[in-house]
């Protein structure tokens, strides 16, 4: 072996240490990187306006509602499972928290501070219900994620349903919608800033508390996990507790901008936010994922929805381009495996 | 030396019948193990041939490469006189040759006819010909003298049954040689006895059989030839009939023990771990009784499915006990969880380190912290102390002598002896008072193995109790002060000082013939 090693011409064994560089960097940064720097590259070239600082912070603050999701979809995708009820979580938080709100600044038109806290305390509470009940399910009595989030999206889109009768809930205090949805401080759009407080919590969370190595542990290999003396049981419950709160501040977050409490808000949630995750290097089988790649992920879906948009890509043809992206990125992680795989060897 | 005599003498003298398959120089290597070298195996009609040797000794590897599992990294098949090159298992099958493995291929939710014909399904005009396919399995089963309805639901077949299916699927087409993997591990004692039946049926239409097994009096029973493997090569071959039980142990173990063993003090205290009468609810351990004590190393021996591992697990809470009662330092931990366990100061090493040991994907630090996160220096309060887990995990590394000393790389990329390392090294990164090896030196070659007996001693030297399950005969009478021997779910016998030989151990270890 040593033999044949020794011959091969050099400008050979460059390319071939350049395409080995390559796959390292493949292996070790995922797919990510790459699409982001094609999307950059081709949406301005195709709009002058697109690497604009108005469109870029533009594209941050729009980007900071399903970065939140994400996040909390990335612990069910750690944890070996994942979470379908996103899209339910987040408009029955909308919704509730657009009636409590309601409800409370009707009772006492000056509480108006009250009445926004009130308001957003019983929205994120029933945001986080769900979470509970998907945890019940999922930790205690082994009902598989796909089916318990399954169940509760329906479930939880139904209840939106059938409190607002499919009509939007109105009479918000606009001090709300202005403060948090279309609130700025220092120039910096005010989303912006919940988002990036609720990635450092992630981060510490992820990375330096007991709790999530735990996550981790449990997704890369769950028998390991209980014999290393983990309550695997109750880290499942609050990895889908924790995801269903990260995704009610989104919904509040929505809803302030919005302006008005709405059933059909987060539809798209679910494929996205998981669309986000795998993007973003976060496995399927659970076990490995980055927070800041995660974020990233969601900030490349909005990128290029934003960047369709200036290009006047109609609005059908987007959600087509986004399943797209999702197939390619999962393909791409099937690759990564492959080709790390046969690196080892 | 010897040995080749033997196998050319045999060979000789049997020159009549035909050689079906033979295996030339096969030799298999996966990442950071050797698993075959250069092991050749021939195969005649009508002959059942057994494969002999201790776990990890490479029998396995040889039947999957001949089953068409792995392909081997070096050699030749041949069958019927030509070379062959297998690809897959259909493969195989196609050519008549088929395996039984321990683990069955059987879709559980499907009929035993659907079973059967699974990927050769009966097709006519384009829809499943069902009318012929149970015919067919009929006739299949009938020919074979099983009697299991066509239509039932493998599901809710025994597991004797199960295996029956699964030999039947070895009859779809013609059979010429096949292969079976300890059948016997989870039978009992009659549905022993049919399939030693079926097999002299098999024989005498012409087929070889490749048979693995552990029990001395199987091979009396049925065999004519057997191949002792060791350590992934091959030791000798010889007729049953020359071969003697003290011969063929000493052919499987027959390494110099003397140097691969370490010499340990033991200095037993007062007893640590004492349990009485326990069951599983699975009802692999019953009514089981034993105790350890600081200072000593106790040795839990017996074939694979005795329930030794179970026992082990039932006192550290990884297995829900049915009744019995286990106590640990004084204090009653029947059913207590493995956190609480592990609270106490009991550590078990699991077995299988890709399915329980080790979480792959992760890193070595991550791993080797795993247990210990809730105490320091892995961390204070609510945050970890991530300085603190390095520092340790690398200085365990270190003493451990980890291969590449880096943490950060994830653990499927480490070497099977290094894996093994960081499961050991786990355990030492909190306080232990009694460790539990569970099978600790299988697939890990002789380097390692000597590396994680020393460490095993050093251990008991310096005060902890020690609970050895294993299935190498050589491990259990070499290291243990004390052992005790599990056959089928109970205790068996206690072994203590010079009482621990190969011999008494044997002697509970496999079943027997009356004599």
């Amino acid at each position: 072996m040593a033999a044949t090693t020794e011959r091969p011409q050099q400008k050979e064994q460059l390319g071939r240490s350049a395409w080995l560089w390559a796959q390292h960097l493949f292996v070790r940064l995922g797919v990510l990187p790459f699409l982001l720097f094609i999307a950059v590259v081709a949406f301005a070239l195709m709009s002058d306006r697109f690497l604009g600082l108005q469109n870029l912070t533009n594209v941050a603050r729009q980007s900071t509602y399903l970065a939140m999701v994400a996040m909390g979809q990335m612990l069910a995708l750690l944890t070996g499972g994942f979470d379908l009820s996103v899209g339910t979580t987040v408009a029955l938080t909308s919704v509730i928290g657009a009636m409590a709100m309601t409800a409370m600044i009707g009772a006492y038109p000056d509480a108006v501070v009250l009445s926004i806290a009130v308001g957003m305390l019983a929205g994120v509470a029933a945001g986080i219900s769900i979470g509970i009940v998907n945890g019940i399910g999922v930790a205690l009595f082994n009902v598989s994620p796909f089916m318990m989030t399954l169940g509760m999206a329906s479930v939880g889109f139904g209840i939106s349903l059938y409190l607002t009768g499919g009509v939007p809930v109105y009479g918000m205090p606009p001090e709300f919608g202005k403060a948090l949805g279309f609130g700025h401080w220092l120039g910096i759009p005010v989303p912006i800033y919940v988002t990036v407080a609720l990635a450092l919590i992630m981060y510490v969370v992820l990375n330096w508390t007991r709790m999530g190595r735990y996550f981790y542990a449990i997704g890369g290999n769950l028998k390991a996990s209980i014999l290393s003396g983990i309550n695997t049981r109750f880290y499942l419950f609050m990895a889908y507790v924790l995801c269903a709160a990260l995704t009610a501040i989104s919904g509040i977050m929505l809803t302030a901008r919005l302006e008005t409490g709405e059933a059909n808000i987060g539809a798209t949630m679910p494929l996205e936010s998981i669309a986000a995750c795998v993007i973003g290097g976060v496995s399927l089988r659970g076990g490995t994922g980055r927070l800041m790649n995660v974020v990233l992920g969601a900030i490349f879906i909005n990128l290029v929805q934003n960047g369709m948009n200036l290009a006047r890509i109609e609005s059908y043809l987007q959600i087509v381009v986004i399943g797209i992206l999702l197939i390619i990125a999962v393909v791409a992680d099937q690759l990564r495996q492959r080709v790390m795989a046969k690196l080892r060897d | 030396m010897v040995d080749t005599v033997v196998q050319v003498s045999g060979a000789l003298e049997d020159a009549g019948a035909p050689v079906l398959l033979a295996a030339r120089r096969i030799s298999k290597h996966f990442p950071g193990v050797v698993a075959l070298d250069d092991v050749g195996l021939e195969l005649r009609r009508g002959e059942v041939h057994v494969l002999f040797g201790e776990n990890g000794a490479g029998k396995s590897t040889l039947i999957s490469v001949i089953a068409g599992v792995h392909r081997p990294t070096s050699g030749s098949i041949e069958f019927r006189g030509q070379p062959i090159e297998l690809n897959s298992v259909h493969q195989a099958r196609q050519l008549g040759i088929s395996a039984v493995f321990q683990e069955f291929s059987l879709v559980p939710q499907l009929t035993v006819e659907e079973n059967l014909f699974l990927g050769a399904e009966p097709v006519a005009g384009g829809v499943l010909d069902k009318r012929t396919m149970r015919a067919k399995a009929r006739e299949i089963l009938d020919r074979l003298g099983f009697e299991i309805r066509p239509n039932a639901r493998v599901a809710y077949l025994s597991r004797a049954e199960q295996q029956m299916v699964e030999i039947a699927k070895a009859f779809r087409g013609e059979l010429s040689v096949l292969i079976l993997d300890e059948p016997t591990a989870s039978l009992t004692e009659r549905e022993s006895q049919l399939l030693f039946s079926l097999i002299e049926k098999i024989k005498a239409l012409g087929a070889g059989i490749i048979y693995i097994t552990h029990r001395l009096n199987e091979i009396r029973r049925i065999g004519d030839r057997i191949t002792v493997l060791r350590d992934g090569r091959h030791i000798a071959t010889l007729r049953v009939s020359e071969a003697s039980e003290t011969r063929l142990v000493e052919l499987m173990t027959g390494r110099v023990i003397a140097q691969i063993f370490p010499k340990i003090n033991f200095r037993p205290g007062e007893r640590l771990l004492d349990v009485s009468n326990l069951t599983t609810v699975a009802g692999n351990v019953r009514q089981v009784s034993l105790n350890v004590r600081p200072g000593e190393i106790v040795g839990i021996a017996g074939l694979i499915g005795s329930g030794k591992s179970e026992l082990a697990r039932a006192c550290f809470g990884a297995e829900p006990v049915a009744s019995g009662e286990v106590v640990f330092a004084g204090e009653r931990v029947t059913g207590a969880t493995p956190r609480a366990m592990l609270n106490r100061g009991f550590f078990y090493i699991p077995s299988d380190r890709r399915a329980e040991g080790l979480v792959m994907m992760r890193g070595a630090r991550e791993n080797i912290a795993l247990p210990s996160l809730s105490i320091r220096p892995f961390s204070q309060g609510w945050l970890l102390d991530r300085r603190g887990e390095r520092e340790r995990t690398t200085e365990l590394a270190r003493r451990l002598q980890l291969v590449p000393l880096n943490l950060e790389r994830a653990v499927e990329q480490f070497s099977g002896g290094n894996q093994q390392k960081i499961r050991v090294a786990k355990a030492l990164s909190r306080e232990v008072r009694l460790f539990v090896f569970d099978e600790p030196t299988v697939g890990v070659d002789v380097g390692t193995r000597v590396a994680i007996y020393e460490f095993i001693r050093d251990l008991c030297e310096a005060g902890a109790a020690i609970l050895l399950v294993s299935s190498e005969l050589p491990e259990i009478l070499n290291l243990s002060n004390r052992v005790y021997v599990m056959y089928r779910g109970s205790l068996r016998a206690e072994l203590a000082g010079a009482n621990i030989t190969e011999d008494k151990v044997l002697s509970h270890f496999f079943e027997r013939e009356a004599a």
